[in-house]
């Protein structure tokens, strides 16, 4: 008896011991690969970094001489004026906010003044804006439309904000602002796009497509725009194929235009066509919103490197977190709903849901609250959205079926 | 080799494999980020050893780090400016003993050739240098103020490590000031109690791994028939307590091993495969409480400990999601993995007083221990193939 113990003891140690030699051969082997850790390169040729000079190409160039000029001439207010509005404009196309900070740098010296020009103060507002500060963003849009109620720009900005805050009634009075003050598609664009989210989806989809149909002459921008607000309104009139359309379209003006690249891919991953995601948006990791779709892709199609995307994908997350951000709550929550591991993230998903939805109340914000809710196993959490659905009397046709799932 | 060492063998090829095929895959693109700058400061007695990473692009922006003007920045040119990018860099950072006027912590002998590390939006220079602050400090005010004309969503990321003790703050265009406290011995415990919650309100919800300890422990109270076959209750309560604390205890010295390993950074495994491996544990577990040899083994604290090692790795991601600063990471490591430890008590609690009452019952024999295991073992299965194939089989 005795004998037969110590047997089982030593094969037991044996067995522990072949465990634990194998657990430290693999930690010898991924040893070294922590993506922190500090190295010395040992080639001069070896390229560190690429700049957006090589990455954007002229449009970077271009702002690059403009801070130039404007470091020289701090107070030359159209030149301020055109560094800003550049760097808006690349921050858009490549989502790199680092942009956004060259924009607010050329504008800061003017907002220290007592009364600043109001073109100031409607960029400042954008750049509030996308950093989902929105009552400052209104702030100073009020500020503008106080001095100048003719500012066309001021009203189209105040109606982009007050619908993302969900407050339909007020931006319906800004785009009726814009009547006779600009073109009759972008007053469309503005009126269309409320009436879709407030129980009129089909009609303002005909609407405006009608409106676009017969609009003027437009510059590849605004086709654009125009293309990709429509494909919205038809994806929300329960149209795919059209908004799909609409999509490529404004893909073919502007090619790598990240929101629309998203949404096509939303679309794409709504319809089971994650394989046509995964061929868009491969070499496009430097964005995190495309980043998203496209490890929700690969995981769905159990792709080689989903795991590695899904991982980055959560450093990016972290990295933003650090600095105090809050402006990736949105995608933050999806990412935790569709890759999310355990019941933890799915709680965490629901808290981050809920708080992005206290801040901004777009169709994917509701969307991201119902599918967190529903994840974490508490109906009640989607409140807010759903009672925001059943107020506004939007159409979508996922919001729809999700909220049927929930009930 | 004996069976044991056998089927261990042959789990550990498949996570040796799968480790490899993990490393192989390609680092992906950069991310787009605002500007931030990284900033430790550790503190040592009086000296101050800072490590501050500079974005490349942040540099070029600055001071022209792109010689040759062709969009990329080698280490050739980023090698060559180090120099005035300390020029630049260090008078932009204040780093003082005490209270606002306090005494400047200067520099310390040479300064640290630069290096490069890479964080999620592409290459930083790093700088380093140490400051001596006189007498050890009992607090420290920074002043910062990089990058700010340029670019005023540029932000320091900061992280003041002092003993166990780890604070982390960020300063900005319109925060540049701070001071850190560190005479308050608090953070040590505080950081200690709230890992310790964390710890056990993860293993409270960690199923799969309360299943495991669970299956291990069910068959703690029924012992061999001394050359026969067939399982008989334990006559007395010590050997069913000596056989539960061999088992707990190897578990436990298996996660805790393997956690700090995570935890420290010595080694990473992909979150799918630790999952699928953890949901396997159990559904191995419960499987040997089937087979009537094996049932009442006393080898099953091997068991504990080989298929432990694989939950330690699952503990650790949840702790990396809770972000720890380094200098703390002991101490919570410590909560965290002490407050896991209490869990696990607390099952113990509960379910071997019960099994030692009932361990004579036929109800125990059949019902607890063979359907019991049968049902975590459908479950582990469910798990296994969500978790290795990604899909969803149940809400």
């Amino acid at each position: 008896m005795k004998h037969l113990g110590v047997r089982r003891w030593r094969v037991g140690i044996r067995a522990s011991l072949l465990g634990l030699g194998l657990t430290l051969v693999v930690a010898a082997a991924t040893r070294g690969r922590s993506p922190d850790a500090v190295t010395t390169p040992t080639a001069d040729e070896e390229v560190l970094e690429r700049l957006p000079t090589f990455t954007e190409g002229k449009r970077a160039r271009e702002l690059r001489r403009l801070r130039a000029q404007l470091a020289a001439n701090p107070s030359d207010l159209d030149l301020a004026v055109r560094t800003a509005e550049l760097g808006i404009e690349l921050s858009r196309a490549s989502s790199d906010p680092r942009f956004q900070g060259y924009a607010e740098a050329a504008l800061a010296p003017f907002w220290r003044s007592p009364a600043p020009p109001p073109v100031t103060l409607t960029l400042r507002a954008t750049l509030r804006q996308s950093q989902h500060d929105f009552v400052g963003a209104l702030e100073d849009l009020d500020r503008v439309l106080a001095r100048s109620p003719d500012d066309v720009q001021a009203w189209l900005t105040r109606a982009v904000v007050l619908t993302v805050l969900a407050r339909y009634d007020e931006a319906l009075v800004a785009c009726a602002k814009l009547e006779r003050r600009t073109s009759p598609l972008v007053v469309a664009v503005c009126v269309e796009t409320l009436a879709s989210l407030t129980g009129q989806a089909v009609g303002a989809y005909t609407r405006l497509s009608t409106a676009a149909a017969q609009g003027a002459h437009l510059s590849p921008p605004e086709a654009a725009w125009v293309a990709s607000t429509l494909g919205e309104l038809a994806v929300r009139a329960g149209l795919p194929d059209a908004g799909r359309a609409h999509w490529r379209r404004a893909l073919e003006l502007e090619p790598s235009d990240p929101y629309v690249l998203a949404a096509l891919s939303d679309l794409d991953l709504d319809t089971g066509r994650a394989p046509d995601v995964v061929a868009r948006l491969a070499g496009r990791e430097d964005n995190d919103l495309l980043l998203l779709r496209l490890a929700i892709a690969e995981a769905e199609l159990r792709a080689p490197g989903a795991e590695a995307h899904a991982e980055l994908l959560g450093q990016r997350f972290r990295a933003s977190r650090q600095r105090g951000d809050v402006v990736h709550r949105r995608e933050e929550a999806r990412y935790l709903v569709a890759l999310g591991r355990d019941a933890g993230d799915r709680a965490r998903a629901l808290s981050l849901a809920l708080a992005n939805w206290e801040v901004q109340r777009e169709v994917p914000d509701a969307r991201v609250l119902l599918e967190a809710a529903h994840a974490a196993g508490q109906r009640g959490a989607a409140a807010p959205a759903l009672e925001w659905l059943a107020r506004s009397g939007c159409e979508d046709p996922t919001l729809r079926r999700l909220r049927r799932e929930l009930e | 080799m004996t069976r044991a060492e056998r089927t261990c063998a042959r789990a550990w090829g498949l996570f040796v494999l799968c480790c490899v095929a993990a490393c192989a895959c390609p680092r992906a693109a950069w991310a787009h980020k605002p500007s931030d700058a990284y900033l430790a400061l550790s503190v040592s007695g009086a000296v101050v050893s800072v490590r501050w990473d500079l974005a490349l692009r942040d540099l070029d922006d600055e001071l022209g780090l792109d010689r040759d003007e062709n969009g990329t920045i080698t280490w050739g040119e980023a090698r060559g400016a180090a120099a005035a990018v300390a020029a630049a860099a260090w008078p932009a950072l204040e780093v003082r003993a005490g209270d606002g006027e306090g005494v400047l912590c200067t520099q310390l002998g040479e300064a640290a050739p630069p290096a490069i590390v890479r964080h999620t939006d592409g290459a930083y220079l790093v700088l380093r240098r140490e400051l001596s602050c006189g007498a050890p400090p009992r607090a420290l005010a920074l002043r910062y103020g990089l990058f700010f004309a340029r670019d005023p969503q540029h932000r320091a990321v900061v992280r003041v490590d002092s003993g166990a003790a780890s604070r982390s703050l960020v300063l900005s265009a319109t925060q540049r000031e701070a001071r850190v406290d560190l005479a308050d011995p608090a953070p040590g415990r505080r950081a200690f109690l709230t890992m310790l919650r964390e710890g056990a309100s993860h293993i409270a919800q960690g199923y799969d791994h309360l299943l495991f300890l669970f299956a291990l422990l069910l068959p703690s109270v029924l012992a061999r028939r001394p050359g026969r076959p067939g399982l008989v209750p334990v006559a007395g309560l010590r050997p069913a307590l000596l056989d539960v604390l061999r088992v707990v205890t190897a578990f436990t010295a298996a996660h805790s091993l393997t956690l700090s390993l995570a935890a420290l950074d010595v080694v990473r495994l992909p979150a799918r495969l630790v999952e699928s491996a953890i949901a396997a544990s159990v559904v191995f577990a419960a499987v040997g409480n089937l087979r009537p040899a094996r049932r009442a083994s006393r080898r099953r604290w091997a068991a504990a400990f080989v298929l432990g090692l694989m939950h330690g790795f699952g503990f650790s991601a949840a702790l990396s999601d809770l972000e720890l600063g380094r200098g703390a990471l002991v101490v919570s490591l410590l909560g965290f993995n002490v407050g896991v430890e209490l869990g696990q008590l607390a099952l113990v609690i509960v379910t071997v007083p019960l099994a030692f009452a009932a361990r004579r019952t036929w109800f125990y024999r059949r019902v607890v221990l063979g359907l019991g295991s049968i049902g975590i073992a459908c479950v582990a299965l469910v798990w296994l193939a969500e978790r290795a194939l990604a899909v969803k089989l149940w809400p």
